[in-house]
């Protein structure tokens, strides 16, 4: 008898240790599928205005506990062919060798390295950056937006980043001296594992 | 002289006119391409030049449509009785390829232009809506279509030429001058 119970408690081991994963830092997938989730990019134009654009095609995961927040992971692959300006003609060029060189470069991708919070419900979340064939780290300046149960029996956490680097950095083409930086801003919705 | 409407020997005026026409248009809108392509976002051309050649190229469509219907109900004068039958062949089957490159060139560029809903317009004349929007990767796929068949139909031109060239200088015959309307009627 006690020899069943042992093993049945063996048995049992693995599932209660997942519970228990899960309880300290739940997995999450972006909510790409629903577009729950925006990658955004702005660049000035000619130094007098913005010009806005975003990627529509990306997807991503990252794990997450609110009590450990420093031990967050974020990893993101974006298809860079998916740019998307509202105009066809300039996505085109965006597309071609002068700019994100898509057929050679079909990705870019984030993966995180280490998060410091800053105290006040923000954070940086340092990363590298893949993009045009270049890798570097980045910061990423992110702000929680909320957490909780959904109406539909899931539960999401959602937050935003906001970063920026000089497109000489990832040895894409000088679009003109008021144009070195680009901005990105991302609102990330992510549905947590089953 | 030729006459105006092509005669069973000699091309008439019409025909010679929109034969050169749409030559010179065919190079110029070539370069122009290419060399919009290569400017700088800060050049004074890299607006001016594409819309021209979206402007030049919707005219052309339209003056090849004239062009085909003017060869249905006019035809052009038969081959020279100097040519032999490969080249008779070979002569018309690289007259219709240039048409049929033409207007795939034509369309596929309009395709590029339109494929977010945006119009062309036309020399601020008038402008060509977007009929099509919905083919998947439309403005980067139209374009690759455009710019090799654009090196094609310039290839067969380069071939078209010689041949031309070939009549005159080696054959002596009267292939290349009654295209220029300086044929003599023949005896």
């Amino acid at each position: 008898m006690s020899t069943l119970r042992k093993s049945l408690a063996i048995a049992l081991l693995p599932i209660s240790m997942s519970f228990a994963s899960i309880a300290s830092a739940a997995d999450y997938v972006i909510d790409t599928k629903d577009a729950h989730a925006f990658i955004q990019f702005k660049i000035k134009h000619l130094g007098y205005s913005w010009l806005l654009g975003r990627f529509n095609d990306f997807e991503g995961t990252f794990s997450y506990d609110d009590k450990k927040p420093t031990e967050s992971k974020v990893n993101v692959t974006i298809k860079t062919a998916s740019v998307d300006s509202n105009h066809a003609e300039r996505d085109k060029h965006l597309r071609s060798e002068d700019f994100l060189n898509v057929s050679k470069y079909p990705t870019a991708t984030f993966n995180s390295k280490k998060i410091t919070e800053n105290g006040n419900g923000t954070a940086k979340l340092i990363g590298v950056l893949t993009l045009h064939g270049v890798t570097k780290e980045i910061t990423i300046d992110v702000n929680k937006i909320g957490e909780g149960k959904d109406p539909w029996g899931s539960y999401r956490a959602g937050f935003e980043g906001t970063t920026k680097f000089a497109l000489k950095d990832f040895n894409i083409k000088d679009v003109g001296p008021t144009s070195q930086e680009v901005e990105m801003y991302l609102s990330i919705e992510g549905v947590r594992k089953p | 002289m030729p006459k105006l409407k092509n005669t069973k020997d000699e091309y008439g005026w019409v025909s010679i006119s929109l034969h050169w026409l749409v030559a010179i248009s065919v190079i110029g809108l070539f370069i122009l391409g290419l060399w919009m392509r290569s400017l700088s976002y800060y050049d004074p051309w890299y607006r001016l030049g594409p819309d021209i050649h979206k402007s030049i190229g919707i005219i052309l469509f339209t003056i090849l449509v004239f062009r085909v219907l003017v060869r249905l109900f006019n035809p052009p004068p038969a081959p020279l009785p100097s040519l032999s039958k490969f080249e008779r062949v070979a002569a018309h089957g690289v007259h219709l390829l240039l048409y049929l490159l033409l207007f795939c060139i034509m369309i596929s560029g309009y395709l590029i232009s339109t494929a977010d809903g945006r119009p062309i317009e036309v020399f601020n004349w008038f402008s060509i809506p977007a009929f099509v929007t919905n083919i998947e990767h439309q403005e980067d796929l139209a374009g690759e279509i455009h710019y090799y068949l654009a090196l094609s139909v310039i290839i067969l031109a380069v071939i078209h030429a010689l041949a031309a060239f070939k009549h005159h200088i080696i054959d002596k015959d009267n292939t290349l001058k009654r295209i220029l309307g300086l044929s003599k009627p023949s005896q």
